[in-house]
């Protein structure tokens, strides 16, 4: 499987990729080879269904969301690069990246574009806003059967109340990053 | 102070060994009875020897008081004649009518008398707030050591009391520990054991290594004197002793300084970790010493590194056991919850023992068994038990801690236990300080390789400097062997130099050094339920990239474990009804509390004891709010639940009519002076008369507090429920006259309360949980069954709605929903200007109607009403209810879509909102028309009230239940409107949204 996955991955399309997400070459071709034994159909993308097919991952509370989160809106496939690009979210921000953090564009993993992915886990309708509806369905599927609705709603109410400055009964982006107590998100 | 201090000395010392501290120079003349007659003194409960941290041969170590005696009567006693002359004197002659029995109380007396000098001493250390701030407490309490330590040997030219190593071992060190470990913030520890294993077994070992190589060095140098006497062995034992990190001495300081978290948890779990380290290399050399260098053969070091993973897998494996067994034995101790602490204790503490009877870590063993119970036990022990737990744990650590300092001062006066070697103290001081921070820079450096958020320059400087040792090390060396270890007394001397400069001149600089390098300081944040809710998104996103990419990490695995936990763990060792709450749901009632609790603290009260101190039936009707504020509260699932024991008792999505009714009458009325009571119970614990009131006072107050938080939050999601919520104001009404009927009830009959309310206090909720244990299939049904004991003029309501917008009647559901709103202090959305547009002429004369008569109804507090038999018959047996029931505070989601369903049948406001949400509403029906018939059918014949009364015997569960009358009133007292008056003015903008968002 290595050896397939590093003849079908092209050198340039490494080297952009690596500029992009700063995903180092073993990396790359790690997770190439992971997304090749992934991916059934061998079309070079990756369906709902194959992600779906993780045993893990279906049992995952929050599974579908980030599933969802790999495909650009309307479409249902992803390609290697789209693919690496959600992963680099998760990439842990290296020393020598926060010197030069502060340069124009952001890396994907800086830790707002970490957030950001973790609130378009909850936004829905990407109106930018959680609302109290959207808190509550990521809540129940936390949360499973054994917490009634009413207490699922009084909770989603504190938290927005909670989280609110502005008084618009949701949770806007910015609010969001004021909350979360992690330092970025951990890991990969 | 010193005089106060030096008079409880002699009371303690002094008094019955007679020596006159104070006075007395040598001979003591009055030594007698208490001396001889020691031995027969069942001195110990303290004796243990074979359960001895390490295999050494001293046999006689025991409490203070043990020692004390011991020491006392090895002392060259004056005159023995005279002593037993003496004894002679006391029980000669007669019957005597007050005898001197100094000798049968003498060790625990001598025991209390330390308790309460440490105890007094740590008063006084408080009363400066700025001296402390500046000094630590470990650093006084040595210092106060020193200074009774001199004393005693001033009077008595010999030491008599000493930090022995049994005691140490087998009674002040688990107490620190078991407090460490069980309240050890779990989740911390293990993001965080990769540091804390390498810092503490690598940086351990690297400690003691360097140390006793580089001390031998410096013999063979000759920077250290010709008369300490010892080999390579010797150094590499006394290295190994004195490297390891204090938790005693590390918990003292940390907690005073405030670092972060992170840093404060990879020290600290450096030094509970590290014991089985230091505990195997000690007992290695040890055994090397004793076997001789020349005869240790290779596979000893084999067997050395083996005794490691033994003692230190071993260890907390035995304390994982006991962790599972403290699980699994609360789960049944609903019963008998007044023995629930004795248990957390006991076992945590036999997790201790058991480790040091196979002479495993006990540390280690004692760590796991708290880190692993505590989830299980907190969430099966009641609520007071958990504050016990608390206390008592503090209270022993703390009064440990304070002795365990103490007794390192005391020990160091004594100037025959050690022998002074410059070169050896300060070569150790050096060579303990060097190594301690290039073993934490190297192994930073290799961990921040891997680290996501790594040590900076200032950590490490704080590690390093942070590395404290302790009494742990004062114990080990006073244990060795003289015999074979012939510089023991030198050793004991560096010792006792090495923790007290640790601890005194470190612990003293550490905190100027922390402000100076500016070290991230912990902020006491206060968790919120946000956190809450995203941390656990967060774990699961991350769990799922993992996934996703493949990797078998660290979130991997965590989230193994959290299955396994929740499959198997915890079904063994919660109890049912535990485990079907949601931790997330238990952590926002924990906020709630918080919040409430700081609500009241900052505001005055809004009722005074006075108020609520005659239960007669009078002025209770004359505040009928109060009341019904409080059912209201209580009643909505949305948590703002001020009783401990609602909270407690809050079972997922359960529905326990009895406890609703319990809870109705225990919290509803105001308990009645008691005419009898049971004046003592070992198994319950009463609450004084006046404790009662003033929870009482509290509770309420804090209840009617909390209704400004709550109705913000009404407010909050008003949009998307308000109609339902308009509905749910029926049943909301009916819950309400209730109570207050039962009140009226209850004071007929004061008997019964004494009687019940004892248990009822306490475990009323019990039978139903037990119940639930066995019915979990009932739920649906009751799900369905929760209107039953609805709303009685529910078929009124319903006729409304069949002919919809315009039933003459159908106003009354709606007013009543009105004054609901309005009771908040904004305004009814439903009555706002634009609704009042839509509503035609004749509605609007309907409403007129309705809104007289309401105010008719409301005025009256309508004490006549019949009471509901089933409530009567219910509150009388007080015993469990099956099926049908509701939990007050949860019932949430299951009652509460019901609630709503049947409240939105009832209500039919005409409003331009009804028509938009006509389909809703007709399935709605369906589901009313079915459930109508079990509602008839379940209603109390008899009971129904007059039609314009607002319904009683409503949904308990339907969480937006209000008080009628007050808002009632409220609503009247505005002018009704010939044209339904456009409300009076919000106070919260965003109420004021509301209508035109309609």
């Amino acid at each position: 499987m290595g050896s397939r996955a590093s003849t079908l991955l092209r050198e340039e399309e490494i080297e952009e990729i690596k500029k992009e997400t700063g995903f180092s070459h073993s990396q790359i071709t790690r997770l190439y080879s992971r997304f090749t034994s992934l991916d059934k159909g061998e079309n070079g993308t990756l369906s709902r269904e194959d992600f779906q097919r993780i045993p893990e991952l279906a049992i995952n509370p929050l599974g579908d969301r980030i599933i969802n989160a790999f495909f650009p809106e309307g479409e249902d496939q992803v390609n290697f690069r789209g693919f690496m690009r959600t992963l680099a979210h998760f990439r842990p921000i290296e020393d020598n990246e926060k010197n030069k953090n502060s340069s124009a564009s952001e890396p994907l993993n800086s830790r707002t574009n970490k957030l950001l992915f973790a609130f378009r886990l909850y936004d829905l309708d990407r109106d930018d806003k959680i609302s109290r509806d959207e808190l509550l369905q990521v809540l129940r599927m936390m949360v499973g059967v054994n917490i009634s609705d009413e207490q699922l709603g009084s909770i989603a109410d504190r938290t927005i109340q909670e989280a609110d400055t502005n008084g618009d009964n949701s949770i806007s982006f910015n609010e969001f990053i004021k909350v979360p107590p992690v330092d970025g998100e951990q890991d990969y | 102070m010193l005089l106060m201090l030096l008079l409880l000395l002699t009371a303690g010392t002094g008094t019955g060994a007679g020596t006159g501290a104070g006075t007395g120079t040598g001979a003591p003349p009055l030594r007698g009875p208490a001396l001889r007659s020691s031995p027969p003194v069942p001195a110990s409960p303290s004796a243990s020897p074979p359960l001895l941290l390490l295999p050494k041969p001293r046999a006689e170590y025991g409490a203070p008081g043990v020692a004390s005696a011991r020491s006392a009567a090895e002392e060259p006693a004056g005159g023995g004649g005279e002593e037993a002359g003496e004894q002679h004197h006391h029980h000669g002659g007669g019957f005597r009518v007050v005898q001197w029995e100094w000798s049968y109380v003498q060790t625990p007396y001598i025991i209390a008398i330390w308790l309460l000098v440490a105890s007094v001493a740590k008063i006084l250390f408080h009363f400066s707030q700025r001296f402390t701030t500046v000094v630590p407490e470990s650093c006084m309490l040595i210092l106060l050591g020193l200074v009774l330590g001199g004393i005693v040997l001033i009077a008595n030219k010999k030491q008599l009391y000493q930090l022995e190593p049994a005691l140490f071992f087998l009674f002040l060190l688990p107490t620190i520990v078991g407090d460490a470990g069980y309240f050890m913030p779990a989740r911390l520890f293990f993001d965080n054991l990769g540091a804390i294993l390498m810092y503490a077994v690598v940086g351990t070992l690297w400690n003691a290594f360097c140390t006793g190589f580089s001390l031998y060095a410096a013999k063979l140098v000759g920077v250290i004197d010709e008369r300490v006497h010892a080999d390579l062995l010797d150094f590499l034992l006394f290295g190994a002793l004195v490297s390891a990190v204090d938790p005693v001495a590390v918990l003292a300081v940390f907690e005073e300084v405030h670092v972060n978290d992170t840093l404060f948890i990879i020290v600290f779990g450096e030094s509970l970790v590290n014991d089985a380290v230091t505990v195997v290399l000690y007992k290695v050399y040890i055994s090397f010493v004793e076997v001789g260098a020349e005869n240790v053969q290779t596979v000893d070091y084999f067997k050395g590194v083996a005794s490691f993973l033994i003692v230190s897998i071993g260890g907390t494996l035995v304390g994982l056991v006991f962790a599972v067994l403290l699980g699994f034995i609360t789960r049944f101790t609903k019963k008998v919850r007044i023995i629930e602490p004795l248990f957390v204790f006991l076992l945590v503490y036999l997790a201790y023992l058991t480790a040091e009877l196979f002479s495993l870590s006990a540390i280690l063993s004692m760590t796991f068994c708290g880190i692993g119970a505590n989830k299980y036990v907190e969430a099966n022990i009641s609520q007071k038990s958990r504050t016990t737990v608390k206390y008592t744990m503090k209270t022993l650590a703390s009064i440990a801690e304070t002795i365990i300092f103490i007794f390192l001062g005391i020990s160091a006066v004594d100037k025959t236990k050690w022998a002074w070697d410059t070169g050896l103290v300060s070569c150790t001081l050096i060579f303990i300080f060097i190594f301690r921070a290039m073993g934490v820079i190297g192994q930073t450096w290799v961990l921040n390789r891997f680290r996501l958020v790594p040590l900076d320059k200032i950590d490490q400087v704080v590690m390093s400097y942070g590395g404290l040792r302790g009494a742990v090390a004062f114990a080990l060396v006073v244990l060795l062997d003289g015999e074979q270890v012939r510089a023991k007394d030198y050793f004991v001397a560096t010792t006792i130099v090495v923790v007290f400069f640790t601890v005194m001149f470190q612990g003293l600089t550490i905190k100027p050094l922390v402000k100076w390098l500016k070290v991230p300081r912990s902020t006491s944040r206060k968790p919120t339920i946000n956190e809450e809710i995203h941390e656990r998104a967060f774990d699961h996103i991350l769990t799922a990239v993992e996934d996703i990419a493949g990797l078998q990490g660290y979130h991997h695995w965590r989230d193994k474990w959290e299955q396994f936990d929740k499959n198997y763990l915890s079904k063994l060792l919660l109890r049912k009804s535990v485990y079907r709450k949601s931790e997330l749901w238990e952590a926002y009632q924990k906020i709630n509390i918080r919040d409430a609790i700081s609500v009241i603290d900052q505001g005055g009260n809004v009722l005074t004891s006075a108020r609520l101190s005659l239960p007669s039936m009078t002025s209770r009707a004359s505040f009928p709010e109060v009341t019904n504020v409080t059912n209201y509260l209580r009643e909505n699932g949305s948590g703002v639940c001020l009783d401990l024991q609602v909270i407690d008792n809050v079972p997922g999505a359960k529905v326990e009519e009895d406890m609703e009714t319990h809870h109705v009458l225990a919290e509803n009325l105001y308990k009645p002076r008691r005419r009898y009571q049971s004046a003592y119970s070992r198994h319950f614990m009463p609450l004084g008369e006046k404790e009662r009131q003033d929870r009482e006072v509290f509770q309420r107050n804090m209840k009617s507090r909390m209704e400004t938080f709550k109705s913000t939050r009404h407010k909050r999601h008003k949009k998307e429920r308000s109609l339902k919520k308009r509905r749910g104001s029926d049943s909301k009404e009916d819950g309400n006259e209730k109570p207050r009927r039962n009140v009226s009830w209850q004071d007929k009959d004061p008997v019964v309360v004494p009687v019940e309310s004892e248990e009822e206090k306490g475990e009323h909720s019990d039978p139903e949980k037990e119940k639930e244990e066995d019915e979990g299939i009932t739920f649906v049904a009751r799900k369905a069954e929760t209107p039953k004991i609805r709303p009685k003029s529910v078929p009124a309501a319903l006729e409304g709605c069949h002919s919809p917008p315009a039933a003459p009647y159908s106003p009354t559901s709606e007013d009543s929903h009105l004054p609901w709103k309005g009771g908040v202090g904004s305004p009814p959305p439903c009555v706002s200007v634009e609704a009042t547009k839509i509503i035609p002429v004749d509605l609007q004369q309907a409403w007129n109607q309705s809104i007289s008569s309401l105010e008719s109804i409301s005025s009256p507090p309508a004490p006549a009403e019949p009471v509901h038999p089933r409530v009567s018959a219910l509150s009388r047996l007080g015993g469990p209810r099956p099926a049908s029931y509701t939990p007050p505070g949860s019932l949430a989601g299951s009652t509460s879509s019901v609630g709503a369903q049947v409240a939105q049948g009832s209500f039919c406001f005409p409003e331009k909102k009804e028509e938009e949400e006509e389909e809703e509403e007709e399935e709605e029906e369906g589901a009313l028309q079915e459930m109508r018939p079990l509602m008839s059918s379940l209603r109390p014949p008899g009971a129904m009230p007059p039609p314009p009364q607002p319904p009683p015997g409503s949904a308990p569960g339907s969480g937006k239940r209000r008080n009628p009358c007050v808002y009632l009133r409220s609503f009247v007292t505005a002018p009704p409107p010939p044209p339904p008056p456009p409300p009076p003015p919000p106070p919260g903008d965003s109420r004021s949204r509301g209508p035109t968002q309609l």
